[in-house]
């Protein structure tokens, strides 16, 4: 037996296509319809179509303009690498005299003489060192803390002001940084924080008097404040890319706001945090002015919190213009070449984590 | 018996007092911090308003340093020097900046090369500016045999490069790939759809980003040190020292003189005002752009 | 004036994957040709080929030949010329939002260089009228953003800008698809009047919309033409038993 041919069509199959039937179209779209015979344009123009399909066909197809164009952008794009390449260079070949007169044993001695013309850079590579150690470690708890306390706890209508705040802070010149540190911070640290500490913790040997406020303690807790907004940030940012459903299983099982945050997305940003922490070290590690304003610019390795200090950077701006003879400003170029190679690197791993992190995340999100 | 389901009695009840005790030290922790950090920033900007303000004047903007131990005098010069080497570094930076996040966006999506300019740009944004300068310094003091305003905007433009470029290249990246479609539909060529489609829908999110650029380098000290170096007097001529009001400031915290001290927290207040003003703007013109953009 | 197409052989790959395979067929000048089959079958794909916007896509190509007139799309003409004589209507409507509705439909002229004011305002106004959506802008053209209109009239502004430059043709991948029932209507009605001035192709997922509104349909299925034949007889008595199975829902 035949199976029935199932018409599923409201049109009759015999009628010729015409008219598109409908169910009585609402009055509104008939009178919106514009009152044209089938086919003829409703145009008033003496321009006849064909005019402007000629115009448009005449166009060329511009791919000489696509190939300049393009070639013009590949241009500005090569020129981040130009830079690279052009500031590596040019320190490296500044910096042929003292290598070739120093060697490897720049970076091992102590003594910076500029009258003799010894260099060392140690007490250079020390002070960045211990400066920005210094600085992360009060820097990372606090910007955990309240990147914690804006993800989390802080009630919605004050985030977006507070975390205005903190960007703030990150948008504040170096030099107002160095001057406020200079005439305030340094005061601080000599007349009231000063005491106070080497009262309880000078048997520790880190904060022995005498102590003028111009030292390595209070470098490290300018360049704490000042890498905080990096670190806060971008913990904040990855904090945010963990998976809601993350927070949420683990807050199912009963857990307490911070067992949540702990398990639900520490955990889980882990990598990230890490990332922005080596940032922010980063960071630190080239922070020039506030510094220099208030270390002290004296090199000497010493374990004394409160005696003063110097920087890689802090030496080179401090030195620079007044450097005499070839040698001095070989040096200190090469001091920068080695600044420079030392924050690329610090920098790529980190950004290399941060990215991964939220790479993972997006992927993983639903 | 005793059954009740565990979810009508408090959860409280299961929770032990140690576990409940870390978790509102940590709320506590938490917020004491976050006042911590607010702390810093009100006595900054607390004291520079205190400092700053009495001691700006009309002739801090209107007049030139005067010799130690005359009173009065201002940073009109360091204000206009400021100016332009800002002006040239926009200049030399800005474009190069977003024709490089122009690439990135348009032309190499997914590419290794896109990859590798912008971890690159990434990493350049890293860099402490003092390198800039001495590259700069490198490049132009040393082969002049003399400081100049040029090489001062020579190491803001690098500086500035990436900035601008990675920005760039995240507005172009919120334009709708439908939106490009449309213009290639029509028939309009790559690079006129590039400038009057994606460029256009894009650019408050850019100028945003070239505003940002721009705030960022307009405070930078490091980078002058060897190259514009500063100078006690107008000048306008790019090829000679010119002062710029970071270096400025930066010159007078340190000198012993009072009346510098005073000038230099004036000058910090200027500065950190422009600097404010411009990022505070980018964040009404972002808003508005986003409304606006997307639908 | 419309133009025909003749499609011989066409096969198109999104990376490896083969999209189309060996796609052959004759659509006719200044008629409507529907294009239906289930989600994924390439009916979009083939479509896209036919403006050479499938090779926008990264990885994507295509082989074979299509004559659109005597023209050999993929030899004789580079993609910009070829997307200037053909119009295209996608699925979710995409007005240039930092444009104003005269700038918008006005778009593919003066983003070609074409200046004059006066014969810019009358291409406006005559595809606005075709588009049926004058009455409801003519007197916002240049207050209001393209963006800031409803989805319906959305997809007529992007209508009236595919026609503003003359096309010979009219490519539509499912234009209603994202819109209410009464917006739907308008278009339809649409294309039924522009039908004998342009060669209309229109995918649709609804084959009803199929029915009222094309001389011709294809059918598609996992990327083959599996039948192409006058609407009534794809509806009424298709050759194919998978054509058939397709129209009675048995699946898709």
């Amino acid at each position: 037996m035949n199976e029935p041919k199932i018409i599923p069509l409201p049109t009759a199959p015999e009628e010729p296509l015409s008219a598109p039937h409908r169910i009585a179209p609402p009055p509104m779209i008939k009178t919106m319809l514009p009152q044209t015979e089938m086919g003829s344009p409703a145009a008033v123009a003496p321009v006849t179509p064909s005019a402007i399909r000629m115009f448009l066909q005449a166009k060329s197809s511009g791919r000489m303009a696509d190939g300049a164009f393009a070639a013009l952008m590949v241009v500005c794009a090569l020129s981040i690498f130009a830079i690279v390449v052009l500031i590596v260079s040019v320190l490296v070949s500044h910096s042929q005299l003292s290598i070739k007169t120093f060697g490897w044993h720049f970076f091992s001695t102590r003594t910076w003489d500029p009258v003799s013309g010894d260099f060392g850079a140690l007490p250079f590579i020390y002070g960045t060192v211990l400066s920005s150690l210094l600085a992360v470690c009060m820097a990372v708890p606090l910007a955990l803390a309240t990147s914690i306390f804006l993800l989390d706890i802080c009630p919605k209508f004050l985030r977006a002001p507070i975390s205005f705040l903190t960007e703030l802070l990150a948008a504040i010149p170096s030099v107002v940084y160095g001057l406020w540190g200079v005439f305030v911070l340094v005061p601080i640290i000599r007349d009231q924080a000063g005491p106070v500490l080497e009262k309880y913790l000078g048997w520790t040997g880190l904060f022995v008097e005498p102590n003028f406020g111009v030292n390595m303690f209070t470098a490290s807790v300018i360049l704490a404040i000042m890498i905080f907004p990096v670190i806060s940030s971008i913990s904040r940012d990855v904090m945010r890319a963990v998976p809601v459903h993350q927070r949420e299983a683990v807050l199912a099982l009963g857990a307490t706001r911070w067992e949540m945050l702990r398990i639900g997305v520490l955990r889980n940003a882990r990598m990230g945090i890490i990332g922005s922490v080596i940032l922010g070290l980063g960071r630190a590690l080239g922070e020039t002015i506030a510094v220099t304003m208030v270390i002290g610019n004296h090199p000497a390795i010493l374990k004394n919190l409160f005696a003063p200090g110097y920087t890689l950077a802090s030496v080179i701006a401090n030195e620079f213009t007044e450097a005499t003879g070839d040698l001095y400003l070989s040096a200190l170029i090469e001091i920068g070449l080695a600044l420079f190679l030392v924050t690329i690197i610090v920098n790529a791993i980190a950004r290399l984590l941060v990215w991964a992190v939220v790479r993972d995340n997006a992927g993983s999100a639903h | 018996m005793d059954t009740l389901p565990l979810r009508s009695q408090g959860v409280s009840d299961f929770v032990s007092f140690r576990r409940s005790l870390t978790n509102h030290v940590v709320t506590g922790v938490a917020i004491i911090s976050t006042i911590l950090v607010l702390v810093p920033l009100v006595a900054i900007f607390g004291y520079l308003l205190y400092k700053g303000a009495s001691s700006l004047n009309l002739a801090f903007f209107t007049h030139v340093p005067v010799p130690v131990g005359e009173p009065g005098g201002g940073m009109a010069n360091a204000i206009a020097g400021s100016g332009v080497i800002l002006g040239l570094a926009s200049l030399l930076g800005i474009p190069v900046g977003i024709g490089a996040g122009v690439y990135l966006a348009e032309y190499a999506r997914g590419t290794w090369l896109g990859a590798a300019v912008r971890f690159t740009a990434d990493v350049l944004n890293g860099v402490p500016s003092i390198v800039m300068g001495l590259a700069a310094y490198a490049l132009i003091v040393a082969r002049q045999q003399h400081f100049s305003g040029m090489a001062g905007s020579v190491a803001l433009a690098i500086m500035m490069v990436p900035t601008v470029t990675r920005t760039t290249e995240e507005m172009l990246a919120t334009v709708p790939k439908s939106v490009r479609e449309a213009a290639l539909g029509l028939g309009i060529p790559k690079w006129r759809t590039v400038l009057s489609v994606s460029l256009r829908t894009a650019s408050p999110g850019i100028i945003t980003g070239c505003m940002l650029a721009f705030a960022r380098v307009a405070g930078e000290t490091a980078p002058l040190l060897f190259t514009a170096f500063g100078n006690q007097f107008w000048s306008f001529d790019l090829n000679q020292p010119i002062a710029a009001l970071p270096l400025q400031i930066y010159v007078y915290a340190l000198s012993p003189y009072d009346e510098w001290h005073r000038l230099a927290w004036a000058g910090a207040l200027v500065l950190i005002v422009m600097i404010m003003a411009s990022v505070t703007l980018v964040r009404i013109f972002a808003n508005r752009g986003a409304l606006k953009g997307g639908h | 004036m419309g133009v025909d197409i003749r499609v011989e052989n066409l096969n198109a790959w999104y990376g490896p994957v083969h999209t189309l395979h060996d796609v052959s067929l004759q659509i006719p000048a200044n008629h409507a040709t529907a294009l239906i089959g289930p989600s994924g079958c390439g009916k979009s794909t083939f479509v896209r080929c036919l403006n050479r916007m499938h090779e926008t896509s990264p990885g994507a190509r295509a082989d074979g030949t299509v004559l659109m007139g005597d023209i050999d799309i993929y030899k004789d003409a580079t993609p910009v010329e070829i997307r200037r004589r053909v119009g295209m209507v996608f699925q979710r409507p995409n007005p240039f939002p930092t444009m104003s509705i005269y700038d918008n439909v006005a778009s593919g002229l003066k983003l070609n260089g074409f200046r004059k004011k006066r014969v810019l305002d009358e291409v406006v106004e005559r595809s606005l009228k075709q588009a049926a959506l004058w009455d409801e802008v003519k007197d916002d053209l240049k207050k209001k953003s393209g963006a800031s209109i409803s989805g319906g009239q959305q997809q007529r502004l992007c209508i009236a800008r595919a026609l503003a430059v003359d096309p010979e043709v009219l490519l539509m991948d499912e234009p209603a698809s994202a819109l209410d029932p009464v917006s739907t209507a308008k278009i339809e009605d649409l294309i039924f009047k522009l039908k004998t001035q342009y060669t209309i192709v229109i995918v649709t997922h609804n084959m009803q919309q199929a029915a009222r509104v094309a001389e011709n349909t294809g059918f598609f299925l996992m990327g083959k033409l599996v039948e192409f034949a006058p609407t009534t007889k794809i509806f009424t008595n298709p050759s194919d038993k998978r054509t058939e199975d397709y129209i009675t829902g048995r699946f898709g």
